[in-house]
């Protein structure tokens, strides 16, 4: 039972197809990757189906509705949500804030409450303030909750993206690139974090280039190279694919790797 | 939370005590005047800060708004024949539709493009204003009747000082309401990143609007009271040299931050009436005061001198 699928998605720019014929599908508690070299189109893809681009073709299907060209905070609505391999914080927030900003679906948000702020609306923002925190420590951030989130380093940052996504409680979570520039022991905290969050039954896409981690923790793994659909398999299939070690290093390189 | 309750709460006091204290020390009524043009001018400024330091989107043409807020108030008690505070309502009511109306299609520009955008629909408020002189009185501008509220007749620049006053307390207190709020956030969210608020569910397109929304009552409500404190309006309300006097207290004073506003009317404001002695030099001191003070405390007067008085304060 896949809960999000893409079917045949492509889009061009200029004459250059950046994404081309891809497809997949990830269910509940799955991790699926999605590897390939730079300028592979795993951002574009992302951005098609978090409804940042609109897909030139092919449909997505969301809990079993078709969402294609729906835009981003209705995708967020019905469970979509995603972190950004550019951070793309809330600089002038506080972490706190930031996360609070995550739970947006989650909070009656209507206008006239709020210019007089009526008891409701405290009422609430100590809800939101408290379910913020917890996963603020669950992302190992509760003592800069209430920093600047502009003034925090970068892997704060990225878990800082993190804890914001989970927080509007997504059914699917697409991770872009969340181990980059961070270091082996943060890359280890990322690890268990994504485990964790795919065991409590969300579907979690991965663009990552850390194989290490790609390795470990995926289910399934999708290989593009120049757009295309290059290998979909598990990480033993995916790892001992040749087309993959070409894609990668090269024709000259892959016959290197197999002979080593 | 509790401390940023406390600010509000102290904001507000600060406020209150400024505004109670200043008659004590006034010695005529040109002060009183002075004074209530600084809270007028506050009053259209929180509104357009809302709109351009919290949810990040430029307005160039918020005279207009304010033009609407005056005009209603003269237009409609001598042509329409309705009472002083339904027109004030009216024109409150009609800057809201307006900018509802015009907001959804130009607030979908960014940068430059809304900028240039909101000039032209200040330019077109300011020119229909100007050419309609049947209702408005052309290039001449024209009387205002006094508000009449409960048999009480509003008038004499005492009583504006604390009208006008009361108005701005109750501006910024409303302001500072939506700071810490869903819809505040959202604001502050979608001027950061505004992708990243649309993954989370914002509706960037619906926030933006509320946001022009509000400024735009703010503005018209300011108009309104200018209108009925001086008895007689012209075009110049609504022109595009009161449009840049607006983003000018409002980046003056500090993007995003209320007390800012108020602090950049009082400079904007009350700087020509000091530099008056100065001559033929006023306005060039007073444009060098104002570029003077860009370089030196970029963020603005407020958030510049709290950042330095906090650091000063934590070593």
């Amino acid at each position: 039972m896949s809960i999000l699928k893409a079917a045949d998605v492509g889009i061009s720019f200029g004459g250059v197809k950046a994404v081309d014929g891809v497809s997949f599908s990830v269910s509940p508690g799955q991790i699926l990757s999605i590897i390939g070299p730079n300028g592979a189109g795993k951002t574009t893809l992302f951005n098609i189906v978090s409804g940042v681009y609109t897909a030139g073709r092919g449909t997505i299907h969301l809990a079993g509705e078709d969402v294609t060209g729906m835009a981003p905070h209705r995708l967020a609505a019905r469970g979509l949500s995603r972190t950004f391999q550019n951070l793309q914080i809330f600089q002038r927030m506080t972490a706190c804030e930031n996360v609070m900003v995550g739970r947006h679906l989650r909070e009656k948000c209507s206008l006239f409450p709020a210019l007089f702020r009526l008891p409701s609306v405290t009422h609430q923002n100590r809800e939101t303030r408290a379910a913020a925190l917890d996963l603020l420590a669950y992302v190992g951030l509760k003592d800069v909750a209430d920093v600047p989130a502009g003034s925090l380093p970068y892997g704060a940052c990225k878990r800082l993206e993190i804890a914001r996504a989970l927080a509007a409680e997504p059914r699917v979570l697409l991770l872009d690139e969340p181990a980059a520039g961070c270091n082996a022991v943060e890359t280890e905290e990322i690890d268990h974090l994504i485990r964790q969050v795919a065991d409590r039954g969300v579907a979690v896409v991965l663009v990552e280039h850390d194989m290490k981690l790609v390795m470990k923790i995926s289910d399934r793994i999708l290989v593009l190279d120049r757009g295309r659909p290059l290998a979909e398999g598990t990480p033993r299939e995916v790892r001992d694919d040749p087309k993959v070690l070409e894609a990668y290093l090269g024709q000259h390189g892959a016959r290197e790797a197999a002979r080593a | 939370m509790r401390a940023l309750m406390n600010q509000r709460f102290l904001t507000l006091a600060v406020l209150a005590v400024v505004i109670g204290i200043l008659p004590f020390v006034f010695p005529s009524s040109y002060y009183f005047r002075v004074a209530s043009l600084v809270w007028v001018s506050a009053l259209a400024a929180i509104g357009l800060n809302i709109l351009m330091g919290q949810a990040g989107q430029v307005s160039l043409g918020h005279a207009a708004f304010f033009g609407i807020g005056a005009y209603a108030v003269a237009i409609g008690p001598v042509h329409l024949g309705i009472p002083s505070w339904a027109a004030l309502l009216l024109g409150a009511g009609l800057s809201a539709l307006l900018a509802f109306l015009v907001g959804r299609p130009i607030l979908r520009l960014k940068g430059h493009y809304l900028a240039i955008a909101t000039l032209g629909l200040g330019v077109l408020v300011a020119l229909v204003i100007t050419t309609e002189s049947r209702w408005t009185g052309g290039p001449d501008g024209m009387p205002v009747e006094r508000l009449t509220l409960f048999g009480w007749r509003v008038s004499g620049s005492y009583t504006w000082y604390w009208v006008t006053g009361g108005l701005l307390l109750i501006g910024t207190w409303i302001a500072l309401n939506l700071d810490d709020t869903p819809t505040g956030r959202a604001f502050r969210a979608l001027h950061d990143s505004e992708v990243a608020a649309q993954v989370v569910g914002v509706d960037v397109a619906r926030f933006k609007l509320q946001a022009f929304v509000i400024a735009a009552v703010y503005a018209s409500l300011a108009g309104s009271a200018l209108a009925f404190m001086n008895g007689f309006i012209n075009p110049d309300q609504a022109g595009f040299l009161h449009s840049v006097e607006l983003v000018t207290i409002v980046v003056l004073g500090g993007l995003g931050s209320v007390v800012g506003s108020i602090v950049g009317a009082a400079v904007l404001i009350t700087l020509p009436q000091v530099l008056t002695v100065f001559h033929e030099y006023e306005h060039l001191l007073l444009g060098l005061i104002i570029i003077v003070s860009m370089i030196f405390m970029r963020s603005g007067i407020v958030p510049t001198l709290s950042s330095l008085f906090l650091r000063k304060a934590r070593s």
